[in-house]
């Protein structure tokens, strides 16, 4: 089959964007707790060292009751919007990508444009798990282009300690609390390449919450439903399939691995990590994320956290060719070549 | 490819994944106990072996490899019904 465009009807006016788009600022917010492996090991009769050789994690940081879904990105988004110099009320559109914003409706996004103080932007929720974000850069990319906003926040938060089980051993040190978010607007220069894009869902079940509101509610003793994880699986997935969209995205970017300064991949597992940067021959000058080491798996927040703090340690200069790889339950994976603001 | 020639093959690539001395990776020796081959690490020597030798090892079978001796003869008669 294919698909055919529309020849006919009344031609309407329509918006043209910016000629490119670009991230203009990153800002990120981590919960005050520091959380060290030595307060986890207990409840999954592990060790400091086990878990340190299975995913590189030492500590991660766990969000109090202050520290909210809406708090947290309402933080990270004041630090974006700072670095960007850009005013709240030019905010058109706030996109939130969670999987932890646990009020059915309405969005986190709409609290968080009214408290950042945007004028009435355009506000929604997305769930694409930990490839959120990088879905998120995508839409604003497009947003942007498209004429349909010109400043986009893009919010990537979780409080997955609300949904871990600490008795679940293949993700009680995995998982982690915190935000980030990046203000995408209009550039001169293409700042942000194609996104590389997609979703496996013969593989839902690998990474999912173990079950649906209503059958928690139908048990005699209701619990939340906390995140499981085909581990092994998931690992094969991640480490190789995403080597390739990875490799994808450099190549419809027109940039090769030797012209690439910094790699971001999802803040999944060190061990991911440094099985995808050997798949993809990634040169020795390629600077990559580590912020798992004290920052744990945060999901949607791990690129913006991790890149937030590449720029602040010197690791990421303004310019620099950076490749974000997020992948995730879904399973569903999101990749693109930016410019780091 | 001889019995011989898969096993140092297989040696090359968990010398690569995991540091371990290939010729320490004998037929007899246990991946995990004796060489001290993670799971995770097992998954990247699955990868690898699956691009080298031409074979299909599945998430299921993985776990029934737990000597060099078991993966080289699951490597040789997948190879040899392919």
């Amino acid at each position: 089959m294919t698909g055919s465009d529309r020849t006919t009807g009344r031609p309407l006016h329509t918006e043209q964007g910016a000629a490119y788009a670009g991230i203009l600022g990153i800002g990120a917010y981590r919960p005050a707790r520091l959380v060290p492996n030595a307060e986890i090991v207990e409840a999954i009769d592990s060790s400091d060292e086990w878990i340190q050789q299975r995913s590189g994690i030492k500590t991660r940081r766990f969000a109090d009751d202050s520290e909210t879904v809406i708090a947290m990105s309402v933080a990270a988004s004041r630090g974006a919007l700072e670095q960007a110099g850009v005013d709240p009320r030019q905010v058109d559109c706030v996109i939130v990508a969670t999987v932890s914003h646990l009020l059915q409706t309405p969005s986190a996004a709409t609290a968080v444009a009214h408290e950042i103080g945007t004028d009435q932007a355009a506000a929604f929720d997305i769930s694409a798990a930990c490839a959120g974000f990088c879905h998120g850069i995508a839409l604003a990319s497009d947003l942007v282009r498209g004429g349909s906003a010109r400043y986009v926040l893009v919010i990537g938060v979780e409080r997955l300690s609300d949904i871990t089980s600490t008795t679940d051993r293949g993700t009680a040190f995995i998982f982690a609390d915190g935000a980030g978010a990046a203000v995408v607007g209009p550039s001169t220069v293409p700042a942000i390449g194609p996104v590389v894009w997609g979703s496996d869902g013969e593989k839902f079940d690998l990474i999912r919450t173990r079950e649906d509101w209503r059958d928690v509610l139908a048990s005699e003793k209701p619990v939340m439903p906390h995140l499981v994880m085909q581990g092994n699986e998931v690992f094969r997935w991640a480490s190789y399939s995403m080597a390739k969209v990875a490799q994808q995205a450099l190549d419809r970017a027109g940039v090769t691995v030797d012209d690439l300064d910094c790699f971001v991949p999802h803040q999944a597992n060190n061990r991911i990590t440094d099985a995808m940067a050997r798949a993809m021959r990634l040169p020795a000058h390629v600077r990559i994320a580590r912020d798992i080491i004290d920052a744990g798996n945060t999901s949607a927040a791990s690129i913006p956290l991790a890149l937030e703090r590449m720029i602040r340690d010197g690791e990421a200069k303004s310019g620099d060719v950076a490749l974000l790889v997020a992948f995730g339950a879904g399973l569903s994976y999101a990749a693109q070549v930016v410019t780091v603001p | 490819m001889s019995t011989e020639e898969i096993r140092a093959a297989l040696a090359e690539i968990v010398n690569e994944v995991a540091g371990v001395d290939a010729d320490d990776v004998q037929l007899d020796k246990s991946f995990v106990d004796d060489l001290d081959v993670d799971s995770l690490s097992m998954v990247e020597v699955v990868v690898e072996a699956e691009e080298k030798f031409g074979v299909t090892i599945p998430d299921d079978q993985v776990k029934n490899l737990k000597t060099v001796g078991d993966a080289v003869a699951y490597i040789e008669r997948a190879s040899a019904a392919a």
